[in-house]
């Protein structure tokens, strides 16, 4: 494990980062990032605007492929295989790592085909058994008692709390294995915030979250793990508690107690 | 559940994943390779019209074109020249009718009938008239100006191109319009311009490069319009100045060469054609830098 | 002053709307009168024993409109897809360009061209083939029985598509541009191809502005004159379900006819045509205002 970061050590991280770099055209966005994230652990992203948190978040799904002048050069390990270079197609490891957006984006189709889209993609389900499913998922979400009656209406008459749990449900339903968050409260208010943080701490049982925040307090409350970037580097990365408590860069307590950022 | 149950429902789950991936892979690449045929498709349809036309009506253009009359079957010589006059008159004429009265319904709906139910009526209805097919419009015209004067005339056709005018030139106004920020309105408001000095000094004036490309795409609708002509206007063998007896114009004379089994003539219609084709597509071309300039 | 011309002009709009629609039934007067609604489905179309039934235009009008929609809308859906999703960035403004200036080429351009360079082509290439190929299928060969000389239906209805094609794909375009990227990185997050994004998401999401730009293209589809009158034949006959023998529109048989047309029921008759193409051109407006307000509401519904 790279001492330049930390003192660290993940046993069996679900995901790790090997000197990434990534470049939004010819600017250099991501510093030589090392990182381990730990297995069925929620670990938060934290740092000011402009750090690249949500940069490396996108990374580990392969999002900014879609964007020509984005690249990423290095390794990023997922069960052993390169992320980046992997011969399998980029939708396969979709299925295995799932992100919700900061905005509540759901599809223009009903609640139930909103989480029935993705598994239609990768499973062939009998009726019964998609019922089952998408039940399964709301309920994971801890949506399923405010829309089970009315499944069939569409997705965007929901409230805005409702709507970015529907998203958590369509994520979850298509079985990933890791559940990237990039600050999917910043357009929530604090009920629903609350709400889904609750969730946060419940969907750690089953899968890897990683989550990006820029509210601090947020990643004290939810996280088990926190990672302190600015400016491209990743500055510190230890247990929530220490790096909150016992912060070991004194660029990573400036942060914290608010003296910028 | 246990270890093995949940590692054999895993690597069940991943390979229906994987699976059913190699279809939607194949769907996919076809669907995309569809998609560029499709974009060729169009494209290819744009360069041979303007090649062929090119290749045709080029060879017609020599200065007889625009000095001689339209000539009779199988003669020897002829031009288009009082196609071309009629054309330009007659263009030019309901051009000059059509935008003030297209500017003024447009600089209504903009700045005085945004909500009202006047407003909406006229906008519903210049949607009617839009759509409206351009044939009507030459029936409309020939019923209320042809059959009273029971004559064909160069300004029924006139008045047949400014009706197509006029729609378009509202809907392209009132769009400009609207595009205007409020706040530099009410800043001419607020220093005690009446309304109609802040339409036309404040808000138009901004307006002016997407209104004069709505008028110079109008101009280039008309421009190829046959339809509207063919029972107000009429066509005529002769040179004519005058807008009150029937006027020939490019596109019904063309209708009329290109129909006919006569060489000559078809001849005449493919320089017509080219010469149409050009005006049109730099009018349309001048219209798109000159508002992409402004901005 | 000024507030009275601008407000006038506006009532100018609304009179010359109604303006239309009255002289027209005026005109056609005689012709309603003497034959009333079965005017639509008769198809004896007769100058000299004075006997008229539109319905070769009419069908002639409809058919022709409906193969170039068949034609035009995936054709479009494909361009659109290409322009937003596959195209480089350089390449998107040109060809957008390209594909607009085949909406600017005047309609006489495509007539005469699809007259005198593409229907021989149609003819040999196409025409011919589809014969030898389905001349014996049962339903199938009587679509394309008859001359196959490349004028006809089936001709009007191919240069159609390509005149309407630039309309419905700049609308397309336009409206697949403005999709939030938010949403599109959602279906992408769940592992969609770039054509379920496209087909699955996005369509959905922008049907309201799809389906205007696909009626804005048959309302032109519909009032076509010059494209239409070149190729289809000007034949008032319809004894057959073939799309390649010569037929007639409604627009074709005014150019036509119309000049020539003396007063009284023939020249009745033919406005009487222009009052239905109007009143259909009128329908199919209202019916995509009335269609875009419904799909609106039934977004959640599923069967």
């Amino acid at each position: 494990m790279d001492t330049k970061v930390g003192q660290t050590i993940i046993e069996k991280p679900k995901l790790s980062v090997r000197n990434l770099n990534f470049y939004y055209g010819s600017f250099h966005a991501l510093k030589n990032i090392n990182l381990d994230i730990p297995e069925n652990k929620v670990t938060a992203f934290i740092g000011p605007s402009g750090c690249g948190k949500s940069t490396l978040l996108r990374t580990f799904n392969r999002m900014f492929e879609l964007y020509p002048e984005q690249r990423a050069e290095g390794e990023i390990m997922l069960d052993g295989e390169n992320i980046l270079t992997s011969k399998e197609d980029v939708s396969l490891i979709r299925a295995k790592v799932g992100m919700v957006f900061q905005k509540p984006t759901p599809f223009p189709m009903s609640i139930y085909e909103n989480i029935a889209f993705g598994v239609k993609l990768f499973e062939t389900l009998p009726r019964i058994e998609m019922d089952e499913r998408v039940e399964w998922a709301l309920k994971k979400a801890a949506l399923w008692n405010e829309v089970k009656d009315k499944l069939n209406q569409s997705g965007s008459g929901l409230s805005g709390g409702q709507q970015q749990r529907l998203c958590i449900a369509r994520g979850v339903a298509i079985k990933p294995e890791v559940l990237l968050l990039d600050e999917p409260c910043s357009a929530l208010d604090p009920i629903s915030t609350g709400k889904i943080e609750e969730l946060i701490h419940e969907l750690k049982t089953d899968y890897t979250v990683v989550i990006v925040t820029h509210n601090m307090q947020q990643a004290a409350r939810s996280s088990d793990y926190t990672a302190y970037m600015y400016l491209g580097d990743l500055i510190e990365f230890g247990p929530t508690n220490d790096v909150f408590m016992k912060p070991k860069k004194k660029d990573t307590e400036d942060y914290i107690t608010g003296r910028f950022g | 559940m246990s270890s093995t149950a949940m590692t054999t429902a895993a690597a069940s789950l991943q390979a229906s994943r994987v699976s059913k991936y190699a279809r939607r892979k194949r769907v996919n690449a076809l669907a995309l390779t569809l998609s560029l045929g499709a974009m060729a498709f169009g494209l290819v349809w744009l360069v041979w019209i303007l090649i062929e036309t090119v290749h045709l009506g080029f060879a017609g253009l020599t200065l007889s074109l625009f000095t001689e009359m339209t000539p009779p079957p199988q003669a020897e010589t002829g031009g288009l020249a009082n196609a071309i006059f009629g054309s330009v008159t007659m263009v030019t004429f309901a051009t000059l009718l059509g935008t003030p009265i297209g500017i003024l319904a447009g600089i209504y709906l903009a700045e005085y009938g945004q909500k009202t139910w006047l407003g909406s009526i006229t906008r519903f209805i210049n949607d009617i008239l839009l759509a409206a097919p351009s044939i009507v419009i030459g029936l409309f015209i020939y019923s209320i100006v042809v059959a009273r004067m029971k004559s064909y005339s160069g300004w029924a056709g006139v008045l047949a191109l400014a009706l197509i005018v006029i729609p378009v030139v509202i809907r392209t106004t009132e769009n400009m319009l609207s595009l205007i920020p409020n706040a530099l309105r009410e800043a001419a408001y607020a220093l005690g311009t009446p309304k109609w000095k802040v339409i036309m000094t404040v808000t138009l004036k901004s307006a002016r490069a997407g209104v004069l490309t709505g008028i110079l795409l109008a101009l280039a609708r008309i421009a190829g319009e046959t339809a509207p002509l063919l029972f107000t206007a009429l066509s005529n063998q002769f040179w004519t100045s005058d807008l009150s007896s029937p006027m020939a114009s490019l596109p019904v004379t063309i209708f009329k060469f290109a129909m006919s089994p006569y060489e000559n003539w078809q001849k005449l219609a493919w320089a017509g054609v080219f010469l149409i084709t050009l005006g049109v597509l730099v009018l349309n071309i001048l219209a798109r830098t000159f508002l992409r300039n402004k901005h | 002053m000024f507030s009275v011309l601008a407000h006038a002009a506006a009532w100018l709009t609304l009179a010359l709307l109604a303006g239309i629609i009255i002289s027209l039934i005026i005109g056609a007067a005689p012709a309603i009168k003497e034959y009333g609604l079965s005017f639509l489905w008769t198809s004896d179309w007769d100058p000299v024993q004075n006997k008229y039934g539109g319905l070769v235009m009419i069908y002639g009008t409809l058919m022709t409109s409906l193969i170039a929609l068949i034609i035009a809308v995936p054709v479009s859906f494909g361009i659109a897809l290409f322009l937003t999703e596959l195209s480089p960035a350089w390449l998107k403004r040109p060809l957008g360009t390209a594909i607009e200036l085949l909406a600017a080429i005047p309609s006489i351009v495509y007539g005469m061209w699809g007259l005198l360079v593409f229907s021989p082509l149609l003819s040999e290439y196409v025409q011919q083939p589809l014969q030898a190929l389905f001349g014996g299928v049962p339903y199938l060969g009587a679509l394309f029985s008859g001359p196959p000389v490349g004028i006809g239906l089936l001709s009007a209805g191919i240069i159609l598509a390509i005149m309407i094609i630039p309309f419905i794909a700049s609308v397309m375009r336009d409206v697949f541009e403005v999709t939030p990227a938010l949403l599109k990185e959602s279906a992408y997050g769940l592992g969609s191809t770039t054509w379920e994004v496209m087909f699955k998401v996005v369509l959905p999401y922008t049907k309201t502005g799809v389906v205007g730009g696909i009626m804005l293209g048959l309302g032109r589809a519909l009032g076509e004159t010059m494209a239409v009158t070149f190729v289809i034949g000007n034949q008032n006959q319809l004894n057959s379900a073939s799309l390649f023998e010569a037929a007639n529109s409604i627009t074709s048989a005014l150019a036509n006819e119309f000049a020539e047309a003396g007063e009284g029921l023939h020249q009745a008759s033919l406005i009487y045509l222009g009052l239905v193409l109007f009143f259909i051109t009128f329908v199919v407006l209202a019916f995509s205002k009335v269609l875009l307000a419904q799909l609106k509401k039934s977004e959640g519904t599923r069967t």
